[in-house]
């Protein structure tokens, strides 16, 4: 079994061009030297116990046991451990054991005999001072991490690009500078794109009465129909249901920015029980009554604590092994994929309603960082095939995503002990999963692989790269994270190959709508189950259309030679000898 | 409509659709529009009743909307013929020519139901005379669904289509009313005389070539040719060598081992019907004995037993089971429909088909096991011998032999295993509606196509045939056309064909093989039932292969140098005895004791995958499924084709088969340029080379993005191109199981946290 290729497969490519001998002297080069622990086990939930040397530098855990053909090699990043625990004291056979919980879907146990006191407590010390930096103080990895890359992939999301490639600003939307010094919304980006008619002041206003001051702005401009899907927070109702004229005004001139429709749907993600409860914070929803024109409809999609609880049930279910006989039932019983279903079927709504509706939509939750940016970036995806290649999905992630505020740092906890924090869940995930479900319905429409998704998934723990870091763009900003770190689009972009999927076809201006019924929902095996190794990821397909492509090089290439040969030959009439006779018979597919 | 897969937005309304026949041939395929609403009648066949105005709802939705048209009933199907004008346009290319798509063939017909107001009633015949329902609902075995109102026709033709319809598809007939019988008279089917075909196994030549194939090494039977023998029995088989004529006899067939096929290592895989073994007598025990001994012979004495009845579900189980999986796929309406949505996982399982497909691959690796590592021979039983031992006979030979994987080869497979076998398709079927064969009714092939399917879905490129193949052959089964599944066995084949004929002089009735493909499909169809990833053997891989894979490689390393090379005929006759003591002699000891207790357990089962799957995949070699739970999964091609709002418009497996498609129709195309080019180059001739012509899967790929995942069996023209939202989320009923302190909590955390 070559556990080495497919145990963190992201990460094995990492340096393609240098050998693993010379990326692991450059590590220990620049950083503290690594700890290294021989005779240590690894118990291994798949093939048993394996007896190697593990060592652990500031970045990540290396384990490798020679005794065994293939060489079996562990290779993880610190990032993804999200706890790392003592299992017991000194057990009867004198070992000491510890377990590493992984924010990736797995669990890993090492033992090993007890040392003196000293070793033992440096493994355990080591792992805990640089699997979480932050609550030790010290830099996360990403800031010590030089790696050159040919492309800065701090320049793939241009704000003002993107929105000019929408067409924008127009006659009936503006950008806007309010916010250039995150006056207005500190959790928004600094290029925002409102209503025409609506000025400054009256933006400020309309920030009074939202939560957090995430006002509507606008996310994506249908080409045609000029029907917008504009995104923001709760507004500040309370239970005496507070109004604002500012806020009313401004959604109006959303509508009328749209002249197609006369009404606006407002999409609020939450169940709506869970929308009355925020009432008694203050928060709330829109009242059809304000609101004239406007509908609101609930999207049922559950808050950040239902979905942890999900995924919990989710690895309970599939990792380190799968029950046979109740697979079904089990994964019916974490409502994972109930989850997806409910968010792709919120992205569905807001796609066809503005697709096939042509009326602009408005979405919110509480604060407009999750589930928002869950639904505005997949009815995108759904919407404009520009998001659908490798470069336009990396600027939908940074603009729905990064540029918005979701809170990567509180949300997967980087490098931060404190593994019980209600603050994460995995928002993210569950978004890159429904991009899944749409590759698998979809399979010629995406630029990206699969491996690309599982990629992204893999940094976005690691803290190898810059781009998940930090909660918004203004802490981006403060921190100098493009500055002083990689981004991960830098890595991507070096090796486009590796994540393109080859049967894209460039069917830009189509609009996906997926089938949300639970018949065509799947555990994305590849993501989830992918540490088991009877779970062998297989692309069949790909491989056998990389094939045909190489095939068709090959013949297109010797076409073009007799093409050549025949030019020669009635330039030059005659010449002995039939070079065509060497061609070696051709395959036969037929 | 498509129009806003294309259009990006605004046109919504406007229709735009891009048909992928060209102009020429929907021009051709145009016909003058009928006044009289009959269908175009087949061969042979005759209508019974009719019944005008019916009114057909559209399926798609509980509004009463749908077409007006007559509902008939024939010999061959119950018919609608729609009063609006036909626009054929896009579907043509996957038209089935014995039956369109508002037809159902009576051997189709599943269940009826009668609608009476609100309720809905299953029709099981014997009706009151004077009653009948005001709606018809019809469920196909292919899983489609019509529903009829014949509120809008008069009184008695509504009473006789009704009772027609009932009386045609749900009561006992006899073998000689079912249409095959009508339309063999009434057409001469061409002899399919190519020199690749299938075999079909009803001749010497076809036992003889693949016994040579596989260098087997057994006694092909021909005494039973006229049925002398046994009337179960087919007209030929193999049998061990040391299997006497005296013991051909004895018990009519069971307990006698049929060889299906043999390993390379020379150890064969065999098959029987079991004897009843009874305490007191010992003569059928004694000459079981002698049968495994017989076995055990054929190849360094070693053999395997298992009977299948142990461990895998009866016939009855499969029916049970699969009854209650259709049902999900069965839908009256989309509200309905999406009702099931939320609890489809744990319903999928508590079906338990799903399982059956498991448990019947995974017995068939157990026995692959047996003959790749181990290269014992192995006998399965069962009562029957021709059910279980048929699904598990063919699963192996597709996983070891590559032969087996082409399309000819699974044809050829099925018509050894299941034709020839004697699988009893016309009980299992129980399509003349006898009572006293309701228990015999039950979907073993379906069963075994299911596993096929895992197979092809797992391993696609190891297969020549198509996912739409397979789902053609399952439809096959329930055309009452094909002399294939319209019998019990080859002798009951025999003399109700001799029986049948017209005339004596003419030999016995010529009723086509289900594998005439062009009975029901032009040749632009059929090309989708080769699959494009097919990776075909090639030349070059031929002949390394076999260099480098001796004969009886295996028998190399056993660790006796006396197993060496049992090649010699004297070699039985000196050491058969000691032998048999060590093994035969135990062998069948321990079968008698425990019949699977010498079987591979999971364990090493589990470990005989994990090392095949450790090795680089060669799709010409042995394959295994994965049987781990999301590998199993629901073969969403056959059962999900007529569900509107399942349908993924622009996507699904077509979108990369058609991908795959274009791109090999360049390579050949360039293959043959190339070709041109060396004539002319060696014939000294100048010439320029030509530009490609445009093929027919290019076509079908330009087009694809307007295909749906039902491809090709359903075409959206008929659909609105709108998503399908869920109608019923039914959240309180989730949350009434998740923790709803979690639900209702904050997202912020702002709270204090005590987290469990």
């Amino acid at each position: 079994l070559s556990f080495n290729t497919w145990v963190c497969p992201s990460l094995s490519y990492l340096w393609p061009t240098v050998g693993y001998s010379d990326q692991w002297d450059d590590l220990n080069k620049r950083f503290s030297p690594p700890l290294t622990a021989k005779d240590v086990t690894y118990i291994c939930p798949y093939i048993g116990a394996l007896r190697g040397t593990l060592t652990v530098t500031n970045y990540r855990l290396f384990f490798k046991c020679t005794d065994r053909e293939p060489v079996f090699v562990l290779d993880l990043p610190l990032g993804v451990v999200s706890r790392v625990e003592k299992i017991g004291g000194a057990s009867s056979r004198g070992e000491v054991s510890y377990g590493l919980v992984c924010k990736d879907i797995r669990n890993l146990r090492f033992a090993h005999k007890q040392m003196e006191d000293s070793l033992r407590k440096s493994i355990f010390e080591v792992l805990m001072k640089f699997a979480f930096p932050v609550s030790n103080g010290l830099p996360i990895f990403a800031f010590e991490y030089g790696q050159v890359y040919p492309e800065n992939g701090w320049k793939v999301y241009d704000a003002q690009a993107e929105y000019k490639r929408q067409g924008l600003p127009n006659e009936s939307w503006r950008i806007t500078k309010v916010n250039d010094h995150y006056e207005l919304c500190d959790t928004y980006p600094s290029t925002l794109v409102v209503p025409v008619n609506i000025s400054d002041e009256e933006l400020k206003r309309v920030a009074a009465f939202r939560a957090k001051g995430r006002i509507p702005v606008l996310s994506w401009i249908h080409p045609e129909s000029q029907a917008t899907v504009t995104r923001c927070s709760q507004p500040m109702v309370g239970v005496n249901g507070k109004r604002s004229k500012d806020d009313e005004k401004y959604l109006q001139a959303i509508m009328d920015a749209n002249a197609q429709s006369h009404k606006l749907f407002i999409f609020d993600a939450r169940p709506s029980v869970n929308a009355a409860a925020n009432k008694m914070k203050g928060g709330g929803y829109e009242s059809e009554d304000a609101y004239q024109n406007a509908e609101l409809v609930f999207l049922d999609i559950h808050n950040i604590h239902v979905m942890r609880e999900s995924l919990r049930k989710l690895k309970e279910v599939v990792y380190p092994n799968i029950e046979e006989s109740h697979w079904l039932s089990n994964l019916e019983s974490t409502h994972w994929l109930e989850h997806i279903k409910l968010i792709l079927a919120g992205a569905l709504r807001i796609a066809d309603k503005v697709e096939s509706g042509k009326t602009s939509v408005v979405v919110h939750c509480s604060d407009g960082w999750d589930r928002t940016a869950q639904l505005t970036s997949l009815a995108m995806l759904m919407l404009d095939g520009h998001y659908r290649t490798i470069r336009g999905f990396q600027v939908l992630l940074e603009k729905e995503w990064l540029s918005f505020g979701h809170r990567f740092q509180l949300r997967i906890g980087h490098g931060d002990k404190n593994h019980t924090d209600a603050d994460r869940s995995p928002v993210f995930l569950q978004f890159i999963d429904c991009v899944w479900q749409m590759t698998r319905q979809f399979p010629a429409a995406f630029e990206f692989n699969e491996y690309f998704l599982v990629t992204t998934l893999d940094h976005l723990y690691s803290c190898l790269f810059g781009t998940f870091l930090c909660n918004s763009e203004q802490q981006r900003v403060k921190e100098e994270v493009p500055k002083k770190t990689v981004s991960l689009w830098a890595y991507i972009n070096s090796q486009l190959e590796e994540f393109t999927n080859p049967l894209y076809v460039n069917y830009s201006n189509h609009v996906l709508f997926p089938v949300v019924s639970m018949r065509h929902l799947e555990l994305w095996v590849g993501y989830y189950i992918r540490w088991n190794p009877r779970m062998r990821p297989q692309e069949p397909v790909h491989q056998r259309y990389k094939e045909l492509l190489a095939k068709r090089a090959e013949l297109q290439k010797r076409v073009e030679e007799l093409q050549r040969e025949v030019t020669n030959r009635s330039a030059s009439s005659e010449r002995a000898g039939s070079p065509t006779r060497s061609i070696t018979p051709v395959q036969t597919f037929v | 409509m498509l129009s806003s897969l294309g259009s990006g937005g605004g046109k919504t309304a406007k229709p735009s659709f891009v048909s992928y026949v060209t102009p020429e041939e929907i021009k051709s395929e145009k016909e003058p529009y009928k006044k009289e609403n009959q269908p175009d009648l087949l061969p042979g066949e005759v209508v019974f009743c009719s019944a005008c105005p019916v009114l057909k709802y559209s399926q798609d939705d509980m509004s009463q909307r749908g077409v007006f048209g007559t509902l008939l009933c024939t010999n061959f199907r119950v018919s609608f013929v729609s009063d609006e004008v036909q626009v054929e346009e896009t579907c043509k290319l996957f038209k089935n020519k014995l039956y369109g798509e508002n037809d159902i063939p009576l051997a189709c017909v599943d269940n009826i139901y009668g609608g009476y107001e609100d309720k809905k009633k299953l029709i099981t015949g014997g009706l009151l005379k004077n009653k009948y329902p005001s709606k018809i609902i019809v469920h196909c075995k292919d899983l489609r669904v019509f529903q009829f109102s014949l509120t809008y026709s008069k009184e008695e033709d509504a009473k006789k289509i009704f009772q027609g319809i009932v009386h045609h598809c749900l009561e006992p007939k006899s073998l000689r009313c079912v249409y095959a019988f009508s339309y063999c008279e009434n057409t001469t089917s061409p002899e399919m005389q190519r020199k690749e075909r299938t075999m079909l196994f009803d001749c010497l030549e076809d036992w003889t070539q693949d016994m040579k194939r596989t260098k087997g090494n057994c006694r092909l039977v021909t005494e039973n040719s006229s049925f002398e023998l046994s009337q179960k029995l087919p007209q030929f088989f193999i049998v061990p060598l040391n299997v006497t004529d005296e013991d051909l006899v004895k018990f009519q067939g069971n307990g006698l081992p049929m060889w299906c096929w043999s390993h390379h290592s020379g150890c064969a895989l065999f098959k029987t019907a079991s004897l009843p073994l009874s305490q007191e007598d010992n003569v059928p025990q004694t000459y079981m004995e002698k049968m495994l001994t017989a076995v055990a012979h054929n190849h360094l004495y070693s053999v395997k037993t298992e009977d299948l009845s142990d461990t895998l579900p009866t016939i009855q189980d499969i029916q049970l089971s699969y009854n209650k999986f259709k049902q999900f796929f069965l839908i009256d309406n989309t509200t309905e429909f999406w009702m099931s949505d939320m609890k489809w996982f744990s319903s999928l399982e508590n079906c338990g088909w799903l399982d059956m497909i498991r448990q019947c691959l995974l017995k068939a690796v157990e026995v692959v096991e047996c003959l790749e590592k181990e290269n014992t021979n192995v006998l399965i039983m069962e009562e029957s011998g021709s059910d279980l031992c048929c699904v598990i006979s063919s699963l192996v030979q597709l996983m070891l032999d590559p032969h087996y994987r082409t399309l000819l080869g699974f044809q050829s497979l099925v018509q050894k295993e299941w034709v020839a076998g004697g699988h009893a398709f016309l009980d299992r079927s129980n399509q003349l509606h006898l009572k006293e064969k309701v228990e015999s009714q039950s979907p073993v092939f379906l069963l075994f196509l299911e596993c096929v399917w895992q197979l092809h879905q797992q391993h696609g490129p190891a297969f020549q045939f198509s996912e739409t193949y397979l789902t053609v052959l399952s439809d096959s089964v329930h055309v009452p056309v094909f002399a294939t599944f319209l019998f019990n066995n080859d002798s009951h084949r025999a003399n109700v064909l001799r029986a049948e004929s017209p005339s004596s002089q003419r030999g016995p009735l010529n009723c086509p093989s289900v594998w005439d493909w062009s009975v029901q499909f032009d040749c632009r169809a059929q090309d989708l039932f080769t699959n494009p990833l097919y990776a075909q053997k090639t030349k070059q891989d031929r002949s390394q292969r076999k260099s480098h894979r001796p004969k009886h490689q295996r028998q190399l390393s056993l660790p006796s140098s006396a197993f060496k090379t049992p090649t010699k005929k004297g070699f039985f006759k000196d050491e058969a005895d000691s032998l048999k003591k060590i093994l035969g002699v135990k062998r069948i000891s321990r079968w008698m004791l425990s019949p699977s207790s010498d079987f591979p357990p999971m364990s090493s089962i589990k470990e005989f995958y994990e090392t095949w799957q450790a090795k680089p995949l060669d799709y010409h070699g042995m394959l295994l499924p994965c049987l781990d739970g999301p590998s199993i999964r629901v073969w969403m091609q056959r059962y999900l084709r007529w569900i509107h709002d399942v349908q993924i418009l622009g996507g699904g497996p077509v979108a990369v088969l058609s991908k795959v498609s274009e791109l090999l129709a360049e390579v050949q195309e360039l293959r043959s340029e190339l070709d041109r080019h060396a004539r002319t180059v060696t014939s000294n001739h100048r010439g320029a080379i030509r530009t490609r012509a445009k093929t027919a899967p290019e076509n079908l790929a330009r087009s694809s993005v307007r295909l749906s995942s039902s491809f090709p069996f359903v075409t959206s023209r008929n659909w609105s191109f709108k998503p399908a939202i869920p109608t019923s989320m039914l959240q309180s009923l989730m949350m009434s199981e998740v923790a709803g302190d979690l639900a209702s909590r904050e997202d912020d955390g702002s709270e204090p946290e005590t987290v469990v």
